[in-house]
This record gives structure tokens, sequence and C-alpha cells, in this order.
């Protein structure tokens, strides 16, 4: 930023002197500027304000904490990233306060008080002589430059006449504003910092809050005033809620800002694009402000439309479910299997039950409207279909163990079939994992239900088992002879080893017991007759439905039925939870800013942004020209200089030399062109 | 003295023999009117007061460059015929201008002769991509050869190539309002789109500093880049299937996108050029310097070239980022977030102001400068790719 001081010799300077030179250096300032890049790179390569657990699980517990002492995981409000930056602004401020008097000077200064040597030590000089009296010669070659875009002065002092010219004083006036633009915008910056916030935490008013609680439960401590110059922060209303506060992520916890008017929200509205993408976000906002309203303000906000009101912005930034009201149907799956229970759910409520001794809890955490998928159409095609509603629920066993589930309302129409999906995952991040439970001949899940509880039923099983006994005895008494009540245990034993853990269960069994040359067939018979008593009582449930003849469909029904009966070991619940309908209920996510710095940061990039401009576009060049009478005539000596060395300054001046040529008709004594 | 004096008079900048306005010059600015008003009587009920404003800022802006550089103008009247055709034959068989969905216009550009192989968005970018690696290869053939005819008939290749991707994005511009009124929007809104601004800007950039320094030998080093930009795109149509014309993102829909984008790709594109002229330098520098019988242009005017390319890249590069503060301050709450996306555009301008300090107050020159100009493009494609590859944040347009 200046290298005026350079070259001034060094005498015996007190320290504070040689601490202001080295602070306004140009070799400090390109550090920092290249200490800054480095330092921001951190923040993009790991991820800023993420909850520490997070870290710790990545990081583990030594470098965690190495790198929490060295502010990591908060890079840009780190203190020595700030040290950093306010060396910039010091040093950028020195620059122009040690600089800026001279570029004022040289902005304003036409100096005749040239001598002719040292304009013959310019890089850029000519000469002349010319018969023509110097005192006619010079406005003749003052208007020559000013065609030129100089300014002109003359003096005629003693023999000599001097014409100073000067042009392009803006480019000085740039390196100003750029420099103080800098300087501005990081002021700005600082009143847009957190700096109210931190510094009561510093004084210990503040504490940090880490708990999950509901924002009326933060106790006083950990809530900041409505009259916190600058935050940025989030709250989620619900439809028909309103909220007085916002909070602020704090490091791994947050507070509570306190707002002086409470916000409520009528409506939330997304819009879809035909191919499902959501189109737009809006909110319809009533600002309740008793002080400074008669009426509530009605406003709506959208993304890129945000409401600013009394210098709070009110930007719309998120969208959640805001606790809607889901009605469920519980199907048990174990003890009384196909009995049900309604239940009232709602979107974050929590329902504990008890089931076979056992303890349980539902926590329902989201409701989607809206289920795009990519699904392949009749011509093969992938076309994206909605699914429809659905409800995405925990359910905590007693250990504290969880699984996640994510249930249709609607059964979804695949290959000509209906099923009702039923996604579940062990683990946060894993891809979920379908059940796909058939809807019977009326759209409904009865029917499903109705042929698992028959499969539960002892009686029932032990009756087909019967009958498929008696049959066999008709037409292979040899074989029937040897069939006894062992035999008739054994095979309800291979529903109950299905319903306990499918196919594979009973596979396992038999490679237990039987050797392995027996193995095959032994495996074939035990299916043939656990698919013959699924088939005899999926007819029972036919008959009884009155669903008149069996048809292709029926049998895919209970293709389907013994494929989810299959899947259900893995399903890990003991109930199966059908939605049978709901009532949305959205919350908005709004983010809420008070940053009084922004004009004053606008006002920088103004200054920063005319400065660059003015310093890279106009050139700052100075020129003169010597008249002195010599013995063959007038002798004209031109030398000019640009604050920067361009090749541009090159050409005007080899094209000014050449005007003036043209002017002094005389040939050149000694052109002698820019060394 | 290294530049000869003929050479420098030539290059003399108008403003030093003042700047008289002729007939020609009159007749475009005319032009530039009738087409702003036009473009304003036939679009505006789609305009809000900021649209019209920036309709107007960029009459302005291309009324001033065109008398400033003379070629542009020739340029943009090539352009408005090829996207005026467009215009034509799309209203031929929509005659109502309704939207119609992508099938049907698909059918429309296949049965249509000059839609199908000339001035569909397709087939406009398509002919660029061509013309990009044409006007490479016969740059250097003609650097080779030491052919001023080559190296003419290779920057009329690239005037076209820059006129096609022109062409291309403004018929994207149409087409996507007659997918589905909703879709409509400027094409610069994705990755896709935004590689074609930036090949037809910088292809642009580069003919004005060829023009102006008076040098066509270092078109090749050049349209290398935009070459390698054109090869991404090309596999990003067809590996990727990117050309299909998307809706906006809520947070994309706004006025500010029209300016910003824009802006940045200057930087972008100037930084690119600076770069390869650096790639230029260091290879002559390696060679032996300046001598009698040279194929590139002086090392002195390499080096004046690319201070001029990191000068334009860094005004339009603060330009945008200015505005893209102001426009997240609109869109995402505030002007400053510490975005990856943001941070390395600050990355990216920290570096040039540091380059821009050593040469002007440190006065640096040389091979030092040119090693890091082209470090710098490394820096700069990173913001530009490497953020939306490899790093998550606000600005995930681009994902690939």
């Amino acid at each position: 930023m200046s290298n005026a001081t350079a070259a001034r010799p060094l005498p015996q300077r007190s320290l504070s002197a040689r601490l202001f030179e080295w602070l306004g250096s140009m070799s400090l300032a390109v550090t920092l500027l290249i200490a800054l890049a480095l330092a921001s790179v951190i923040g993009t390569v790991l991820q800023q304000n993420q909850p520490y657990n997070a870290y710790l699980a990545k990081f583990g517990p030594f470098w965690f904490e190495v790198f929490r002492v060295l502010g990591l995981y908060d890079v840009y409000g780190a203190a020595w990233f700030i040290v950093i930056l306010v060396f910039l602004v010091t040093s950028t401020s020195i620059c122009v306060w040690r600089n800026a008097p001279r570029m004022l000077r040289d902005m304003r200064e036409l100096r005749t008080g040239v001598q002719e040597n040292s304009l013959r030590n310019f890089r850029h000089h000519a000469q002349w002589t010319s018969a023509t009296d110097a005192r006619a010669l010079a406005p003749t070659l003052a208007a020559r430059m000013s065609q030129f875009g100089y300014r002109t002065r003359m003096e005629t002092r003693d023999e000599h006449t001097v014409i100073a010219a000067r042009k392009g004083g803006l480019n000085r006036l740039g390196y100003i504003f750029t420099h103080v633009g800098i300087v501005v915008i990081c002021l700005g910056g600082l009143l847009d910092s957190k700096l109210y916030l931190q510094w009561r935490e510093a004084t210990g008013a503040l504490k940090v809050e880490t708990r999950d609680i509901s924002a009326s439960e933060v106790p006083p401590e950990s809530r900041l005033p409505p009259g916190n110059p600058s935050f940025r922060g989030n709250v989620n209303v619900s439809e028909g809620g309103q909220s007085k506060v916002l909070f602020l992520n704090v490091r791994d916890g947050y507070v509570v800002q306190e707002l002086p008017f409470s916000i409520e929200l009528k409506d939330f509205r997304i819009e879809h694009y035909d191919n499902g993408q959501p189109k737009s976000f809006e909110s319809d906002l009533l600002i309740h402000d008793p002080e400074h309203l008669n009426e509530p303000l009605a406003k709506t906000i959208a993304v890129n439309h945000p409401l600013i009101y009394r210098g709070f912005a009110i930007y719309q930034a998120n969208f959640g479910d805001g606790g809607s009201k889901i009605p469920l149907r519980a199907w048990q799956l174990i003890g009384e299997v196909g009995k049900s229970q309604e239940i009232e759910g709602a979107v974050f409520k929590s329902l504990g039950f008890g089931l076979m001794g056992q303890k349980y809890t539902i926590e329902i955490s989201d409701f989607r409207l809206f289920n795009i998928n990519p699904m392949e159409g009749k011509d093969g095609q992938i076309e994206q279909k909605n699914f429809g509603p659905s409800v995405v629920f925990r359910l905590r066993d007693e250990a504290g163990q969880a699984r996640e589930y994510e249930n249709y309302l609607a059964p979804v129409p695949m290959n000509g079939h209906s099923y009702f999906l039923s996604g579940m995952r062990e683990r946060i991040g894993q891809p979920m994992r379908f059940l796909y439970i058939p809807a019977d001949r009326d759209g409904r899940i009865e029917g499903f239900m109705g042929f698992l509880a028959r499969l539960h039923d002892r009686e029932k099983i032990t009756a087909i088992v019967e009958e498929l006994m008696q049959e066999m005895r008709g037409a292979t008494p040899d074989v029937a002879d040897k069939l006894d009540t062992t035999a008739r245990d054994a095979i309800v034993n291979v529903v109950d080893q299905f319903l306990a853990g499918g196919f594979d269960a009973i596979g396992r069994d038999i490679e237990a017991r039987v050797p392995e040359a027996q193995r095959q067939a032994a495996m074939d018979t035990t299916f043939r007759v656990l698919q013959s008593i699924l088939g005899r009582l999926y007819i029972q449930l036919h008959n009884e439905r009155g669903w008149g003849d069996p048809t292709e469909d029926d049998a895919r029904f209970l293709e389907d039925a013994v494929n989810a009966i299959n899947g259900l070991s893995l399903y890990g619940s003991p109930l199966y939870l059908q939605m049978t309908g709901f009532t949305q209920i959205q919350a908005s996510g709004l983010q809420i800013t008070r940053s009084p710095g922004k004009d004053v940061v606008y006002f920088g990039s103004l200054l920063l942004t005319l400065g660059v401009f003015m310093m890279f576009y106009i050139h700052h060049r100075r020129q003169w020209v010597l008249l002195k009478p010599g013995k063959e005539g007038t002798l004209v000596l031109l030398a000019g200089t640009d604050s920067r060395r361009s090749l541009d300054f090159e050409r005007e001046f080899e094209a000014l030399r050449n005007r003036m040529n043209e002017t002094l008709s005389n040939s050149p004594t000694a052109p002698s062109s820019p060394a | 003295m290294s530049v000869p004096h003929d050479q420098m008079i030539d290059t003399l900048p108008p403003v030093a023999a003042g700047f008289k306005l002729r007939g020609v010059d009159y007749a475009w600015i005319a032009t530039v009117l009738l087409t702003t008003v036009m473009a304003w009587l036939q679009y505006r009920t789609h305009m809000d007061g900021y649209e019209a404003a920036i309709l107007a800022g960029s009459a302005l802006g291309l009324g001033a460059l065109g008398l400033w550089w003379k070629p542009f103008r020739s340029y943009s009247l090539v352009v408005g015929v090829l996207a005026l055709a467009a215009l034509w034959r799309y209203g031929t068989h929509i005659p109502g201008g309704e939207a119609i969905g992508a099938p049907a216009l698909s059918a429309i550009q296949g049965k249509d002769f000059l839609l199908k192989y000339f001035v569909s968005s397709q087939s406009a970018i398509m002919w660029m991509s061509a013309l990009v690696y044409f006007s490479t290869a016969t740059y250097f053939f003609g650097l080779l050869r030491r052919s001023d005819y080559i190296n003419r008939v290779a920057a009329f290749l690239a005037w076209s190539a820059a006129a096609f991707g022109m062409t291309g994005l403004l018929a994207r511009w149409r087409e996507s309002y007659l997918i589905n009124a909703d879709y409509g929007h400027i094409p610069v809104s994705n990755l896709y789109e935004v590689f074609i601004l930036f090949a037809v800007l910088t292809t642009l950039i580069y003919l004005f500093y060829e023009g102006r320094y008076r040098s066509r030998n270092l078109g090749g080093f050049v349209m290398l880049v935009i070459a390698a930009a054109i090869s991404f795109l090309l596999w990003y149509t067809f590996g990727r299937g990117a050309h299909e014309i998307q809706p906006l993102v809520p947070a994309l829909q706004s006025w500010w996108m029209k300016i910003h984008v824009p802006a940045n790709f200057v930087g972008y594109g100037a930084f690119a050029i600076a770069a390869m002229v650096g790639v230029a330098y260091l290879i002559k520098h390696q060679l032996g310097g300046d001598g009698p019988n040279d194929r590139l242009p002086k090392l002195e005017l390499l080096d004046d070239l690319m201070y001029k390319s990191i000068a334009l890249g860094f005004a339009f590069f603060t330009i945008a980022t200015i505005l893209g503060a102001m426009w997240a301050a609109e869109a995402w709450g505030g002007y400053w977030s510490w975005d990856p996306k943001e941070t390395w555009a600050l990355i990216v301008w920290l570096n040039y102001a540091a380059w821009l300090h050593m040469r002007l107050t440190k006065g640096w020159r040389g091979a030092g400068l040119a090693w890091w100009a082209v470090i710098g493009l490394l820096i700069t494609s990173f913001a530009f790719l490497g953020v939306n590859m490899f790093l998550s944040g606000l600005h995930s347009y681009g994902t690939l």
C-alpha cells in the first residue's frame, strides 16, 4: 500500500514510529491478505457451527478438544481470526492516513518548479530546437497537451518557461476510495457482529442454554433483551401460532432473543411446479405491536421478499411441520394379532404404550403431504409420481433403542396392484427398507390383517393341519399311519417359525436338523405344506368375506401377503400404525435479523467499487515542457511520467511526441525516445 | 524500447485523438434504442421495475461498448439476426406464444429446418462448441505457420462461436417460457447455462484484447481454456442430460440473478485469460525470452495484457461479490454468512488483491506474477466448480 517511505534514510526513530511504519507497510498488508485467505479456507473445509457431538464423533476426543480450543468450529468468530481482520483494517487505515495527503496534493498540484536535469532523467523524454520564440511557442504546445486531455499551467521564470500538465487526478482519489471503502466495510461488519452478545457473556450476564427445552422455560440469564442492536436468529412459528422470541445459535447451544413485538403466522403455503419441484414458499404474517400499531400489520413474505419492520428484517428461511394432527389406527402384530385401536396422533407428540410386558414410546416427528418419487411407468420411462401423504415416527423401546418408520396414508398402485407402504430404518442415514402390505379387494388393509390374525390363531391352524392330514391319509394310507400328533405339532411349529422369522427361520431349522443328503427334499416338503396351509387359510378368509370366486388377483394377493409376513420378522415393531387421515398444520421457519451496519457496508462497497474503477481506468499522468532560449533557437524539452509503468502511457507519450514534432516543424535534434 | 513505434501508434486508444461521433455511430445508437424499446414493448408485462431498469442499463452498456469497440456492433447485429430468426420460427409454430411443454417443443425443433440445424438453443450451442474447437486448432496452426491469414480465420471462427453461444442463450431464454410459463428464466441459473456464458464472455473479452493489442498469436492459448470448458459442457450434456430446461428454485427467482451472475463471469473469464497469457509468458520465458524472430508477442506486452485482464476481472469480480452480498441480504437474511461460496469468492478476491498490490505498488513484473496468475486460475476454478462439487452450502445450484 505504500513504498514511498522505503527509500527514506532511517535516522534514529522511536519504537512507536517504527511500529507505525511496519503496520502500514506493503509487505504486512500483502501478508495479511494471504493470511486471511488461508484462514478463510478452514471454515469452508470444516463445516461450521455443527452440534459439538457431531464433531466429537468425527474427530475423537483428542482432536475434538484441540480444534475446539483453536476455535475451528466457528473460525470466523475466533479471536485469532478477528485479530487478523483488525490488523488488516489497521494496516489499511495507516496506509491511507500516510498516503492520502500526498495523493490529494497530487490531484491539485501543477508544479512548475522543475529542473532541466531532472526532466532529462525521466524514462520518457524528448527534445527539439525550434527557431520560434519560446513565448510564442508555449501556448501552442500547451494546447497540444490539452488535446490529449491534460490540464496545463504555464509559468515563465527568468529565461525559462515551464508548462506543467496533469490528467487523471481521480486515479489518486480512487486509491483513497478503495482503501477507505475496505475500512468502512469492516467497520460496518463490526457493527453487525455479535459484540453485544459476547460482551454480555464475558461479563457473566449471559449463559448459553444447551438443554432442549421450550422457549418459555429458558431462564432469564439465557435471554437477551429486545435492545440488542444486532443479531441473526431463527424461529419456527406454527400456523395459528405466535412468537415473541427467536433463537440465536451460540456454539453448542443457544440463547433466546426477545422481540419488541410478536409475529403470528396466519398461513404458510408451498406451491409446486408441474414436475413436483417447489416453486414458492410464502407466509402470511401478522405483526402485533400495540405500542406502534393501531391494528396488527398484515404482510406476506416469501423467499427474496422479506419484511423490514422497525429495523428488524423478517425472512422466509425454512418450513416444517407445525404439529399436524394425525389420527392413527394401531394394529397389533404380536399378542392379539389383528386387533386394532384408534389413536389421536400429532406431530411432535409422544405416545407411550405397553404390549406383552414391554413398554414402548412412539415419537411422531414429521408429516409429509407430498412424496414425489421416481417410478417406472408403463412404457418403461421413469416418471415422477406422488405417493401421497405420509407420517414419520420413531418407535423407542424400554432400552431407548429406536427405529424410524414412515407410513403412507393411501395404498400406492404398483404394476396393477396396490400396497400400503411402510419404510423402516434402524439408523439415521440408512436408506429406508420398505414393507409392502397388499391392499385387499376393497382397497383396505383389513384383508391382510384378517389373514395375519388367522395365521396367529392356533385353533384355526390346528384345524387346517388336521384337515390336511385327513386328506393325506385318504390318498396314501400307509404314510398316514406314521403321521401322528408329533407330526401335527411339527407342522404347526413350521407355521410358528414362519411367523417368528420368515422363510429363513424354517430354512435354518431344517439345516440344523436334517442331514445334508435329505435337506432339499425336506425343504420342498415343508414349504409345500406351508404353502398349502396358507392357501387354505386364505380361502377361508375369502369365503368369509363373501368375495366370490377366487381370481388371479387373489393368487397375487396371497403371494404378496406371504411376502409381507415374511418381511414382518425384520420389521421390528409390535404395531402397525395405519394413518387414517390428517389435518395439516404447517410451520414457517423465519429468520429475523437486525443489522445496523448494513448501510455502512453498502456505502463502503460503493466507495470500493468506484475506487477500483478509478484506479484501474483513470491514469494519473504528468508531463512537463521546458522551453529555454539557446544558441541555435529555443530548446524544447518534453518529459512525462505515469504513476505506474504501463504500455498505454508509452503509446500516449509516443503520440504526444509525434504531435509536437508536427507542431515544431523542425526535426528534433536529438529525439531521444523513452530510454 | 521494446514495442515498435508504428505498432504503438496503431493501437493508440481513441481518447487521445478525441472522441467524435460519426454517422455510423448514430446508426448504432439508434439501433440499440430501437431494439430496447421494441423489447420493452414486447415483454414489459413480464418485467417489474427492477427488470425494466436492468434493460435500460443493458442498453446503455451495450451502446457504449459498441461506440468504444467497433467490431462489437457487427457481432451484436449477427446475434440479433440469429436470435430473431429463432423467435420468428417459434412464433410461426406457436402463434400465441403459449407454453406447450417440453415434448411438443422438441417436436417443433425436430421438424423446422432453421431450428433443427441452426438457431434452436441446442443447435446453436453445438455450433458454438464445434467452432470453439476449430478456432483453437486454427489459432495454433496459425501460430505454427506464422500466418496472419490463418489467424484471421481463427479469429473469425472465435467470433462465430461467441455469436452462436449468445444466440443459444437467447433462444434458451425464450424456450424456457415455451415449455412452461412458470419455468421461464434468464439462462444463467445453473452450471450448464453458466458454462455457455463463460465460453461466450471469455471469447469476447479475448477478442477485445486481440484487437487492442493487434496480436492474434495468443488466441490458441486462450481458446484452449474455453475448449476445456466446452469439453466439460459436452460431457455434462450427453453424460448427465444437463441441457434440459429446469424451473428455478425459489431462492433464484430474483432480478439480482440477471446482474450478479454475468458480472461474476466477466471476472472468471478475465482471470482465465490472464492465466492463459501467463502460460504463454512462462513458455516464452522458458525458451529464452524475447528474440528477433518470435512467434509470441513481446514479454512486456504479455505482462501488460496479464495485468489488464486481472484488473478487469478484479473490478467485475468486486462488483459481482457486492451484488451477491446485496442479494444474499434479501434472500438469506444477511449480506455475509461465510457460506463456502461466499468465502471462496473472498479468497479469490484477496488473492488477486495481493497480486495487484505486488504489481502496482511493489512494481513486480515477470515470471513470478505469471506463475501467480496461473495459480490464481486454479483458485478461481475451485471457487467456481470445486465448491459446488466438494463443499455444501446455501449456494448449491450447480451440483455435478
